[in-house]
């Protein structure tokens, strides 16, 4: 009996864990699909560390609400994003339109990861110069000869 | 010449640095408003005192003006209304009110009880106007100027600093009227 009162008590709970629950109805399974995407990539202006379907905010629900209205409306996902847009500006866009003020965000570290592999080929390319370099430094074929004796003597010893 | 190209990725480096220290301690709550510079979007709801008289767009123009987005589900704002009674009565400021996302009885009888310091309110119940001017937490203060184009928009109360930025906006519209 108490095991039973335990398991009904944890099954409650659990349903108060799930957050922000709409009961939304859409009229095809492609459409529900299209708002879970949708919400999932709008940023909540208020707590801005959540998009708008996991936050539970009154603005974020009144967009929820919004988002599902244009939906079955038959707005596209441009339309949607638009409308986002125009009113509460690039910020609740997660993935930033590509445009002049975001080129820096997109191709920034392409752009500094291709200038450190330049810099890297630069200057192993330089090393390899300076030690291939290094045998026919400034001896003369007589001062080389020399050099071997040495070495040999330096063996044998 | 080819020495200095080793320190490119430091100087790189160093600039992106500067680039985000200058983010660090930023007050990321307040988003810009994409309205700046664009007329208040069209509506036509009821008179929060009067639901016979209808409101639109066209009556917030004439002169440079406060709109300002308030409700009294909201705390902040009943602490900023002091300070928008006081400019009204003593520095003759024009504030109209859009009352957001409430219900009518309530926000009659704090008027009654706080003081009215709106030219004229605005009944959003469903907040479809908040909506469409990118409101996301009240309170917020719009300045709009005499053809009723959003100027500058402030997110949260209007205090006395506040008050003194929206101050010389209203000023500037003045002049250039």
């Amino acid at each position: 009996m108490i095991r039973h009162g335990l398991l009904v008590l944890l099954l409650s709970l659990s349903a108060l864990a799930n957050g922000a629950i709409d009961t939304f109805e859409f009229k095809d399974a492609a459409t529900r699909e299209r708002f879970q995407s949708l919400a999932a990539e709008l940023r909540c202006p208020k707590c801005q560390n959540q998009n708008i379907a996991d936050s539970n905010s009154p603005i974020a629900e009144d967009l929820r609400q919004e988002l599902h209205r244009m939906l079955e409306a038959g707005a596209n996902d441009e339309q949607v994003i638009d409308f986002m847009v125009s009113r509460y500006g690039e910020f609740v866009l997660y993935r930033p339109r590509m445009n002049e003020q975001t080129y820096l965000l997109w191709f920034g570290p392409a752009v500094l990861l291709l200038i450190g592999i330049g810099v890297v080929f630069l200057v192993s390319g330089k090393r390899k110069k300076v030690q291939q370099d290094k045998p026919n430094s400034n001896l003369s074929d007589a001062e080389k000869q020399k050099l071997e004796q040495l070495l040999k003597q330096e063996k044998t010893k | 010449m080819r020495r200095l190209i080793v320190i490119v990725p430091l100087v790189l480096f160093v600039a992106l640095g500067l680039f985000l220290w200058n983010g660090i301690g930023k007050n990321t709550e307040t988003i810009p408003s994409p309205l700046i510079g664009k007329p208040v979007p069209a509506f036509s709801l009821s008179a929060l005192l009067d639901e016979q008289q209808s409101i639109t767009a066209a009556d917030l123009k004439g002169r440079p003006a406060l709109l300002n987005v308030w409700a009294t589900w909201c705390p902040t704002c009943k602490a900023e209304h002091a300070q928008l009674n006081r400019i009204v009565q003593q520095e003759g400021v024009t504030i109209y009110g859009v009352n957001y996302k409430d219900d009518r009885a309530k926000a009659k009888v704090w008027l009654d009880q706080y003081m009215n310091p709106y030219a004229l309110n605005i009944y959003d119940p469903d907040g479809k106007l908040g909506l469409n001017l990118g409101v996301y937490g009240a309170p917020e203060t719009f300045v709009l100027d005499a053809q009723g184009i959003i100027r500058y928009k402030h997110v949260g109360a209007v205090d006395e600093q506040v008050w003194r930025v929206l101050r010389e906006q209203l000023q500037q519209l003045e002049v250039n009227q």
